[in-house]
């Protein structure tokens, strides 16, 4: 294993769209650290995928089966690009990978990539649809919930906790529904979009706070940086945003964390209730989220700690982040030759990492 | 009208009046007189004093009305939670 700051890292999620995924953020991160002399590899799923195309970002790029392809054709696809390109360290940072990557640490390792991600059974009590029995474990609040199956349990939920009501989808989007017809029909196209159980969440009034983080797979936070969204894409995705001083946010993290033994990055949703200050989880999400930047640009370099610790070296303390750190997002038009798009067209893959080769 | 002026001291509060409170991510504007208003009740002072020196540094008369628009100044703060 080459140390951390000649590591070539593989980086998922180089979609870039009003809806981001994180690893243009990731990747970013890694290119900040003056000490880094590796190699970035950005993994998307689609040859247009923007972040293939950001310039100075990335060594090489690749394209990867969309997850419903299987865990054996990831990882064949990875035994592949680990050949090719050298990989060493894989930072996967969209929720449809973690289950496959995690179900297949030791054969990445064995392949000589390695991961520090969480465990199958953090992953799986960290899903929206057993949020409430974590609140129990970690000693947090989230609102009334309930995971439902069928739209008669729609209905019935309607009458305990009132309206408006929060409606999610088990994986993905929520939206506020102001009556039992909009429930039951939010219901319907939650199930058919992502499947069952579908989550009927009680409205809570307030606003919303998020915590990026890093925990060591030992119960202890390694970093964790907590900001306010300013501003809203019309799909609810934060476009500007600012770190807050947050202590319990922080604490509630650091609680959630140790009663995981969370391995890997995260992204902890909160909600402080209007009429009372009471804090709130709304969702734990399993990586880094798409503003992981802002944690890097504040004094906390979360994805170059998870680089470290997946490389087995210590991390040294992170200090303090600066409080008032704002980042707002830009749309651009990034302007090529057809060289890349070709080559991910036509081969899946572009770009080198010159000699590093797998040994 | 009293007010704790703890929340105030933590806000981060420029010279043209950009205001910043670093526990909520809120941001703020305050004209010269809103700025004067607040540096008062951050150094701890009551509303006369605060309507007082109002009057003084900006030159202006009326001290019932002075004092009235520093009553609704504190009210808007306590409605953003910045004061008790």
């Amino acid at each position: 294993m080459r140390p951390p700051c000649e590591a070539v890292v593989a980086v998922t999620g180089m979609n870039a769209t009003d809806n981001p995924a994180p690893g243009v953020a990731v990747c970013r991160s890694l290119r900040a650290v003056p000490e880094f002399r590796g190699q970035v590899v950005g993994l998307g799923y689609d040859a247009l995928d923007p972040g293939f195309y950001a310039q100075g970002l990335l060594d090489a790029g690749a394209i990867l089966p969309y997850p419903k392809a299987g865990r054996l054709a990831m990882l064949e696809r990875l035994r592949a690009l680990r050949s090719e390109l050298g990989i060493d360290v894989l930072l996967p940072t969209l929720d449809s990978e973690l289950r496959a990557v995690a179900a297949s640490e030791r054969e990445l390792a064995e392949l000589g990539i390695a991961c520090f991600v969480p465990r199958l059974d953090a992953l799986a009590a960290a899903a929206k649809a057993r949020l409430p029995e974590l609140a129990g474990r970690g000693g947090f609040r989230t609102p009334d919930s309930e995971a439902v199956g069928h739209a008669e349990a729609v209905r019935t939920l309607v009458d305990r906790l009132g309206l408006p009501l929060v409606v999610k989808g088990v994986f993905y989007g929520a939206t506020i529904v102001h009556s039992e017809a909009d429930a039951v029909l939010a219901f319907h196209h939650f199930a058919a979009s992502w499947g069952l159980p579908v989550i009927v969440q009680r409205y809570v009034a307030g606003e919303e706070y998020n915590v990026a983080a890093l925990g060591d797979g030992e119960g202890g936070l390694v970093g964790a940086v907590a900001m306010r969204k300013m501003a809203l894409t019309d799909k609810g995705k934060g476009w500007s945003g600012v770190t807050v001083d947050g202590p319990d946010l922080l604490r509630t993290t650091g609680a959630l964390v140790d009663a995981l033994g969370w391995r890997g990055g995260l992204e902890v949703e909160f909600l402080r209730e209007r009429a009372t200050g009471e804090l709130y989880v709304l969702e734990v999400n399993p990586r880094f989220p798409a503003w992981v930047y802002l944690a890097t640009g504040a004094g906390q370099n979360l994805p170059w700690a998870y680089v470290m610790l997946a490389c087995g070296e210590p991390v040294p303390e992170l200090p303090p982040y600066r409080v008032g750190t704002q980042f707002v997002r830009i749309s651009l038009d990034q302007i090529q030759d057809l060289s890349t798009y070709g080559a991910l067209s036509a081969s899946g893959r572009f770009g080198s990492v010159g000699v590093r080769r797998a040994s | 009208m009293s007010s704790d002026s703890s929340r105030l001291r933590q806000l981060a509060v420029s010279e043209s009046g950009f205001v910043f409170d670093p526990l909520t991510g809120h941001t703020f504007t305050v004209n010269a007189a809103g700025l004067a208003v607040l540096s008062g009740l951050k150094a701890g002072l009551d509303v006369d004093a605060i309507a007082a020196s109002l009057g003084a540094s900006f030159e202006v008369e009326g001290g019932e009305d002075l004092r009235r628009d520093v009553d609704d100044f504190v009210l808007r703060l306590r409605e953003h939670g910045l004061v008790k």
